[in-house]
């Protein structure tokens, strides 16, 4: 656009710098968590994440072989030779004899420790001590060294929170619970609100602007409303707190957005294809089910995105119609929820079982993007 | 053997379910059809307009059903159980529990935290959005740069509970924080950095901020002041109400300015964030901004696109800078637009439960109605008090569903 006046803007690099920082700035907590999920419970609690993608300096303590069993005579003098590592090699940055000054030496170097007593530290680990005989000996020198520790990650989060966990540690059955909710809660209301919408859209009959602005206004009802009389509905005729009940209630809640959306795409339809049809002896029935439901494609994609989202992150209706005493119907977002208040300090149970519970809306997300913009853009009441 | 195995109920459920529906419709067609008005013999013409009657009502009845019972009706019921009390078996007892209610110091809080949600939420998530929706609108890489803001949508309230909480993790002094926020706050020792990032950044957006709000306030107050514009009396409250709600906000954004100054910041010491009264709150709000910003984004960026090419090119002819283009040109054209993302967020906000009974669960004052409503209901087993508290949730819901109605009914005209 600017190059139309003839000159290129001068803010197309600021633009791409801030739109960066806003990526990076809405990534970062989402990659938080997801890096956390696989860090052991050691390094989350001695570092942050975001340290976990360098290596890290750690300081640690070695002691060289026992002098009494390895000491080998030099003249009046005793040498001990070995490799502090044995068989783990670290990346030394520095080292010391001393624990109050760790890094004195660097590799290569000799710590003078008196009295003709050295250490000479190599960068593999390999070391020569030597002394006379009064100082070698006794327990091994200790050796303090500054090492570089590559990023290390783990599975192992993911195969507790999956499979081998116990009790609220594994997610499995309620990852399952979810899905039991979520997939029959996504599926009916689109068949019921498919029928009603092409009744909206396509039939005439009296009433109907009334009934339009009717699921307007529920669109926008909180469903705090609906919760007690509902569960003493629910009681009263003997559905109880389970899937049913849960069904029932999403199935409704969702009704007013899946009618409003798959009647507004409807009414878009070219009307000559409906009217040859109906020329043609096709019922109206037959009409919705060859024609209409074929076309109406993007926007039934659509809803049933809104609908999975929606089910499958919801904790309120599920914790109201279908979590009992028992607790063996718990769902994802409520085992998570009860994680935080038992394991609040864990956060690899927390940023793995949350992560578990994430990906599969992350997935759709990503893979049916565009039919969850076009839904938004259709949704919004204009 | 069913119950026993949850996934075998559920694919049972939706071949039932699906194929119920199914049946009903098309045996429902087939019986008005062929057996109650068969469009065969003597009466074959009006026994088709009696079908054709009837027909819609088939078609709508199982959404019907389900919009009557499971939304029209519990709106009226929560109505009449505000007004009753269940340990008195259901009695009437007129306003008694919203006037309990109303004594409560934590509704209140909830009202005052629900107020600042409905203010800052909105405001920022739609800022947001339109920023990103206006940076990202010509540059290459901008559907994947909006693809990524987008994505927060994709994740539960919940799941963004815990990956906030992460992020305000606090951890003792000498050990080593994992929390982001506390990691970046050991930083700022009081010295030049601190002054510039703490407190002259933050007194410069909110001198920004209320010059702002100040500029909208004037221009409602001027619609009055003016002579001969349209005077219609129903505006009046309107507009005196948002100029005092701009004078309010005006005083808060001034004093919060001036405090940055003279209040003492603790530098050094790692903070318990969400215990923070006050403080908290802000901290909760980001968690859904982060969420709601990419709804405002995609939305306004389908606006912007639908902006007419010649009224920028104009505009730029005419020799306004990028600045100029934007805010005289691109903002007003979308204002409708932005409208709706700012009621639609607002609807969001008022709703919010899993955000604060995940985080803190309106602990250190960040009780909010929905949560209080959830705590009345199903902690103190309170469904009077809980009912009531829903209806200020529907009240507070009711202007925007009578806009909404207004505006779907004159578009279908």
């Amino acid at each position: 656009m600017a190059s139309i006046a003839g000159k290129k803007s001068g803010l197309t690099w600021a633009v791409h710098i801030s739109v960066a920082a806003l990526v990076l700035l809405w990534l970062f907590p989402t990659v938080g968590l997801f890096v956390s999920s696989f860090r052991t419970a050691d390094q989350i609690s001695s570092s942050g994440w975001w340290a976990a993608l360098f290596p890290s300096e750690q300081n640690e303590v070695y002691r060289t072989s026992d002098p009494d069993e390895t000491r080998v005579a030099d003249g009046d003098q005793f040498i001990v030779t070995g490799n502090i590592f044995e068989g783990e090699p670290r990346d030394i940055r520095s080292w010391g004899v001393s624990s109050r000054d760790v890094s004195a030496y660097q590799t290569g170097e000799t710590a003078d420790m008196g009295d003709g007593e050295s250490l000479t530290l190599q960068a593999d680990g390999s070391y020569v001590w030597k002394g006379n005989d009064k100082q070698i000996s006794g327990r091994g020198q200790r050796v303090f060294v500054t090492a570089t520790v590559p990023p290390e990650f783990t599975w192992q989060n993911y195969a507790t929170i999956l499979f081998s966990g116990t009790g609220q540690d594994n997610m499995g059955k309620a990852f399952f619970n979810t899905l039991t909710v979520t997939i029959p809660a996504t599926i009916i209301p689109i068949v019921i609100a498919a029928f009603a919408a092409y009744a909206l859209a396509w039939m005439e009959f009296p009433g109907r602007a009334l009934l339009i602005a009717a699921v307007v206004a529920l669109l926008v009802v909180p469903l705090q409303l609906a919760l007690i009389p509902l569960l003493r509905l629910h009681l009263a005729v003997g559905i109880g707190k389970g899937y049913m009940g849960v069904w029932l209630a999403h199935t409704a809640f969702g009704m007013p957005l899946a009618v409003y959306l798959l009647r507004n795409y409807m009414v878009g339809l070219p009307r000559d294809i409906i009217e040859n049809a109906k020329v043609d002896g096709a019922t109206d029935f037959q009409i919705f089910t060859r024609i209409i439901l074929p076309l109406s494609f993007p926007a039934l994609a659509s809803f049933a995105i809104f609908q999975f989202l929606w089910t499958w992150n919801d904790l309120l209706v599920a914790k109201v119609f279908l979590i009992d005493a028992t607790g063996s119907t718990t769902v994802m977002t409520n085992q998570i929820v009860e994680l935080l208040g038992t394991r609040g300090g864990n956060w690899e149970i927390l940023a793995t079982a949350a992560f578990v519970s994430i990906a599969v809306p992350l997935f759709v997300f990503f893979a049916m993007q565009r039919y969850l913009v076009r839904g938004l853009l259709a949704g919004s009441v204009k | 053997m069913l119950s026993d195995n949850p996934a075998l109920l559920g694919l049972t459920t939706i071949v039932i379910g699906v194929g119920a529906c199914l049946a009903y419709f098309f045996f429902s067609n087939v019986f008005i059809d062929k057996v109650l008005f068969p469009a065969r013999g003597p009466n074959a013409g009006r026994n088709i307009n009696r079908a054709n009657m009837i027909r819609p009502w088939l078609f709508l009845f199982p959404a019907l059903f389900a919009l009557t019972l499971y939304l029209a009706y519990p709106v009226f019921e929560t109505l009449r159980l505000s007004l009753t009390d269940r340990s008195q078996g259901g009695a009437f007892v007129g306003l008694a529990n919203y006037r309990q209610m109303m004594n409560e110091a934590k509704f209140w809080e909830a009202v005052r935290n629900n107020m600042l949600w409905l203010i800052v939420v909105p405001a920022a998530s739609t800022a947001f959005g339109l920023l990103v929706a206006q940076l990202t609108d010509r540059i290459r890489w901008g559907n994947f740069a909006k693809s990524l803001i987008f994505m927060p949508m994709a994740i539960s309230f919940v799941g963004a509970s815990v990956i906030f909480k992460l992020i305000y993790d606090t951890r003792a002094a000498d050990q080593n924080q994992i929390g982001v926020l506390n990691a970046i706050w050991l930083k700022f020792d009081g010295g030049i950095g601190s002054i510039v990032f703490l407190q002259l950044l933050p007194t410069l957006l909110l001198l920004a901020f209320a010059l702002v709000v100040a500029y909208v306030a004037w221009t409602f107050v001027r619609g009055i002041v003016a002579q001969g514009q349209d005077k219609s009396v129903w505006l009046l409250p309107l507009r005196l109400l948002i100029a005092v709600a701009g004078v309010w906000l005006i005083w808060i954004s001034l004093n919060s300015a001036l405090s940055l100054w003279i209040t003492d910041v603790p530098y050094g010491e790692p903070q318990t964030w969400l215990t923070l009264p006050l403080w908290n709150n802000f901290f909760l709000m980001v968690v859904l901004i982060w969420i709601q910003t990419g709804f405002a984004m995609v939305i306004l960026s389908a606006a912007l696109r639908g902006i007419p090419e010649e009224t920028v090119e104009a505009a730029i002819v005419d020799g306004a800078n990028p600045f100029q283009i934007f805010f005289k040109i691109k903002v007003p054209q979308i204002m409708g637009t932005i409208v709706v993302v700012w009621t639609t967020i607002t609807l969001t906000v008022l709703k919010v439960f899993d955000i604060v009974f995940a985080m803190t669960n309106g602990q250190w004052e960040t009780q909010v109605l929905a949560n209080y409503m959830y705590d009345k209901l199903f902690r103190a087993n309170d469904w009077g008090v809980g009912s009531a508290s829903a209806i200020i949730i529907m009240l507070l819901v009711t202007p925007i569903l009578v806009w909404n109605v207004y505006n779907a009914r004159k578009e279908m005209k």
